[in-house]
């Protein structure tokens, strides 16, 4: 099968500030990726890139197995819900339908509709004059509407309040499930990914730090506490994540593949947030920083 | 892209009937009387008093409301390519980088370069239309006025050829409507705010327009040269000017007519070849009669050397400058797709 | 304020000076060669010849690069304000609307009227400055002429008559008082429409309209216009006219010689003895082929018609300046407190 997204060596460099390093990425279709990092990671950039909004500085990007936005095809099967929901503010919701029906060949013209008046949006509103909930749904509805097989989200859900970005998310799996779609979703608010993603990508400072399966990636995932220790003194195949120590105690965060047998430490299993500031944690400045020490 | 272009289009085109509406109006009402008063003073079928008719005529409405109609005209086919860039030309692009809703536009199943080049050529249409018919409106209500000047004094600023009229006249204004558009959605998309974009499309138009009258129009097609012995009786100009405690200099301008010419460069040179300019001799600088001065002048056997633009060349030239802005506009429209499609957002 | 004012008005501010010394160069540039012309023909020194010297002196200009200019810089007068209004006045306010700023910037401890009331303050008198130093310029540059068509006496030179449309609102203080009032109709468009685009496109169009229709209804009005009348003489005419095209007798308009030098007529008709304006019909004097011109007018001469013109006088120059300021001043200032109360009052 095709992966939704296929990067080798990607990177894109502003000025003299490299905003995406070496990125090589193998996303499979048919999942919903979560993209997490701090703000200024990365994320706007990959997905501008995977987009066809922005070109490489190096390296490529297959999206659907072709180059992004290179003919009305491609163009055709890629949604895009850019940050801050972008609509015309001049428009009316039915002239942004009409918009999507003339611009696209396979615009689904009942299902756009039936959306809207299942969010119970005006069809006469001009975009400008509706709230940021009703916008970032309009803009999803636009991006469902012309069946894409892989929809990519820039944050859709940043600046919304939690009921509006549980409805966003519902009608997001609805459509996911309808339309077989791949899904790929950026975020720094990590609970919202946990409730939909099934595949999660990790941005730090311009780099991937992991991606993979959620669900491998948490049982591959430990935290390990015991008396103090060296990294060092851990054996092989234990890749340390974080790590933090107090004058007794040590704690790591480790990534094995094999189950740990050590009687001396206690081994907790980690979720999707804290997996994930480990992750961020590790990154900042190559240092290793003392992890927070909420436990479960 | 029909759809959405006149969409987002309404109000401009709105505005554009507006303006063309109540001009037709106004020249409507008025052109008729032109008409009749050029029937009436016998210029149609003059012969020989054709100069004096003509400037009759022109003398007549000068001071009256035709009169400030036709230097309103004036402004108005100047202004309207201006206008159309700025309001037209520089938001159509910049509006959307300014407000990110590029992000929604370029991502329907429209390539960016069909989406550039449907939005460049139907408002480039409508702009190019939009001069044209201004054009066609008040050279028709002008061409009274036109015809009697051609009879007048060359080098009236007014002639159709000169540099004032030539590019308020025609198909001159359409090739400015094009340029003046395609000027504007570039300005928009290397400037990406719509504002500054508007501000500059308006200088480098102006600029444009003052460099290639001054410059470029005259010389389109090249300038019929004609030399005549000069004639102090006869002379247009005859002027002694000091210049502070310098030598006193000469400007000498002879006496040239051709009907509805336009005249570039109307020197006085000496036997040598040189451009003549003084010193005057003491007949002229003495307080004696003109006459003597002449007669001096006379004796040096000086030529005039006159470059102009016959009035037959009224339409070649219309073309040859519709021509040179239809290409600039292409070439600008050309640079504009082209930057969209290696655009980074 | 001030800084804030003057940081978010650099460009602007650049741009205009740039502009002005544009002009400058370009008027040092030709003035002087101006001024040697208006001495070459004696006019400094003129005592009889004075009208003949001018007449010279204009018709030498006639067809120059001179001429352009004169036309050009008259253009420029009117131009300026009206792109100040809309480069400066409409984007002012409206910028920030359009872009949320406002909800920064009226939320400092600056309340909001100050805020707009000192934006207006300080870019309208920076608009005031820029086009009164235009005019300044274009005065200087210009002066030649209108001194030549000051000597010019009773040969009037009226293409360069200051007190008439339209050289009257491109000299003197009046462009000020436009600036001043296009400023505060753009920086009204925006704070009403609050989308910079459209608040340009409406100032342009309602500026446009005014100044068209000032110096047709207002302007000849601005002070009650001296009437004079005098005894028509069909021989020094300016025009005699015989329209036979109705269906009627033929028709004529007459329009006698008489005028003031330098006064802009507002009107000059020619009227019979019952006070009715003279029309007709044409004796046969005036319609026959065969008859001699100098006929007409004897007949014409026998009605004892006479002009009647209405004028404003070339001496009533400045107190019509001041009077026109003054309008767009308070129409300014109307316009400003608008301004003020609406953004008081505004939802954000």
């Amino acid at each position: 099968m095709t992966a939704a997204i296929e990067a080798r060596g990607l990177g894109k460099q502003y000025g003299r500030r490299w905003a995406l390093t070496d990125c090589t990425l193998s996303i499979p279709a048919g999942h919903v990726v979560g993209l997490v990092g701090p703000n200024g990671a990365g994320k706007t950039t990959l997905i501008n890139l995977a987009t066809g909004m922005l070109t490489p500085t190096t390296g490529s990007i297959a999206v659907l197995g072709k180059k992004p936005a290179s003919d009305p095809a491609q163009l055709a099967s890629v949604g895009y819900v850019a940050q801050d929901t972008p609509t015309y503010s001049g428009m009316s919701v039915e002239d942004h339908l009409r918009f999507g029906a003339h611009m696209n060949p396979a615009w689904d013209s009942a299902l756009a509709h039936k959306r809207v008046e299942q969010l119970g949006l005006d069809p006469k509103q001009k975009a400008g004059k509706l709230s940021g909930g009703q916008r970032a749904q309009l803009a999803l509805t636009l991006a469902i509407a012309k069946r894409p097989q892989l929809l990519m989200l820039d944050e859709p859900i940043a600046s919304l309040d939690p009921l509006a970005r549980r409805e966003f998310l519902q009608i997001l799996m609805e459509a996911t499930a309808d339309q077989e779609l791949s899904v790929v979703m950026s975020s720094h608010l990590v609970t919202d990914l946990e409730r939909v993603a099934d595949y999660l990508i990790v941005l730090v400072a311009s780099r991937v730090q992991i991606a993979g399966e959620v669900n491998s990636l948490l049982a591959t995932h430990h935290l390990l506490t015991g008396p103090r220790r060296d990294t060092a003194s851990l054996p092989a195949g234990q890749q340390v994540i974080t790590e933090s120590h107090t004058d007794r105690q040590s704690s790591f965060v480790v990534r094995s593949n094999e189950p740990i047998h050590d009687p001396a430490i206690s081994v907790a299993g980690l979720n999707l947030e804290d997996l994930v500031l480990a992750y961020m944690g590790s990154a900042k400045a190559g240092s290793v920083h003392p992890m927070l020490e909420g436990t479960r | 892209m029909v759809w959405l272009t006149w969409r987002q289009f309404r109000w401009q085109a709105g505005a554009a009937a507006a303006l063309l509406a109540v001009v037709a109006i106004v020249l409507g009402v008025t052109g008729p009387g032109l008409v009749t008063r050029y029937d009436q003073i016998g210029l149609p079928s003059c012969h020989t008093a054709c100069t004096a008719l003509a400037s009759q005529y022109i003398n007549e409405l000068e001071f009256t409301t035709y009169g400030k109609l036709f230097y309103a005209g004036l402004v108005v086919m100047y202004l309207v390519p201006a206008l159309i860039g700025i309001f037209w030309g520089a938001p159509l692009i910049s509006r959307e980088l300014e407000t990110g809703t590029f992000r929604l536009a370029w991502n329907q199943s429209v390539t960016r370069t069909r989406w550039t080049l449907g939005k460049l050529s139907l408002i480039g249409l409508a702009s190019v239309a939009t001069a044209g018919l201004l054009s066609l409106a008040i050279s028709w209500w002008a061409s009274p006025i036109d015809h009697a000047l051609s009879y007048g004094q060359s080098g009236s600023h007014f002639l159709r050829l000169s540099p004032l009229v030539f590019g308020a006249r025609g198909v001159a204004p359409l090739g400015y409507g094009a340029f003046a558009f395609a000027l504007g959605v570039t300005a928009g998309v290397l400037i990406r705010r719509a504002v500054p974009a508007m501000a500059v499309t308006l200088v480098v138009f102006a600029a444009v327009q003052i460099l290639m009258a001054t410059l470029v129009q005259p010389h389109l097609i090249p300038p019929v040269q004609t030399t005549a012995p000069f004639n102090a009786s006869t002379a247009n100009e005859v002027v002694i000017t000091s210049s502070g405690s310098g030598p006193l200099t000469m400007i000498l301008k002879g006496n040239f007519s051709m009907p509805g010419a336009w005249i570039l460069s109307n020197q006085t040179i000496a036997p040598s070849g040189r451009v003549f300019d003084g010193p005057p001799g003491r007949a002229c600088t003495a307080n004696l009669p003109q006459q003597d001065c002449n007669n001096w002048l006379n004796s040096l056997h000086l030529r005039q050397l006159i470059s102009y633009q016959p009035a037959s060349r009224f339409w070649p030239l219309q073309f040859a400058e519709t021509g040179v802005y239809l290409v600039l506009a292409a070439g600008l429209g050309a640079l504009c797709t082209w930057q969209i499609r290696r655009r980074r957002a | 304020m001030i800084w804030l004012s003057w940081r978010q008005f650099r460009v602007q501010a650049v741009v205009a000076g740039a502009a002005l010394v544009v002009v400058a160069i370009a008027l040092l540039a030709t003035g002087p060669h101006l001024a040697s012309l208006f001495d070459s023909n004696g006019l400094p020194t003129c005592r009889t010849t004075c009208s003949a010297d001018a007449s010279n002196f204009i018709n030498q200009l006639k067809g120059s690069a001179t001429e352009l200019i004169f036309y050009g810089s008259t253009f420029l007068l009117y131009a300026v304000p009206g792109l100040i209004g809309i480069f400066w006045g409409a984007p002012l306010v409206a910028r920030e609307l359009e872009s949320g700023t406002f909800r920064l910037a009226w939320n400092q401890s600056v309340p909001r009227a100050r805020w707009i009331a000192v934006k207006l303050g300080l870019v309208g008198l920076a608009a005031m400055a820029t086009t009164g130093l235009l005019s300044l310029m274009t005065s200087w540059w210009a002066s030649p002429i209108y001194h030549a068509a000051q000597k010019a006496g009773p040969n009037s030179l009226s293409i360069v008559d200051k007190i008439a449309p339209p050289l009257f609102g491109a000299t003197g203080i009046a462009p000020v008082g436009y600036a001043a009032f296009a400023f505060a109709l753009g920086v009204t468009a925006g704070v009403l429409i609050r989308r910079t685009i459209p608040a340009m496109a409406v100032t342009l169009v309602i500026f446009a309209a005014v100044q068209v229709v000032m110096p047709l209804l207002i302007q000849p009005h601005l002070i009650p216009p001296v009437q004079l009348t005098a005894p028509f003489n069909a021989n020094t005419a300016n025009e005699i006219m015989v329209d036979s095209r109705g269906s009627g007798p033929p028709t004529m308009t007459v329009v006698g010689n008489l005028s003031k030098p330098g006064a802009w007529t507002l009107s000059n008709q020619t009227i019979t003895p019952s006070g009715k304006v003279f029309a007709g019909p044409a004796a046969s004097a005036c319609t026959s082929n065969s008859a001699p011109p100098q006929a007409c007018n004897n007949w014409l001469n026998t009605l004892h018609l006479r002009q009647l013109i209405s004028y404003q006088p070339a001496s009533r120059y400045w107190p019509m300046q001041w009077l026109e300021l003054a309008i767009y001043l308070v129409l300014a200032a109307s316009l400003s407190l608008l301004c003020i109360w609406q953004v008081r009052r505004r939802r954000g």
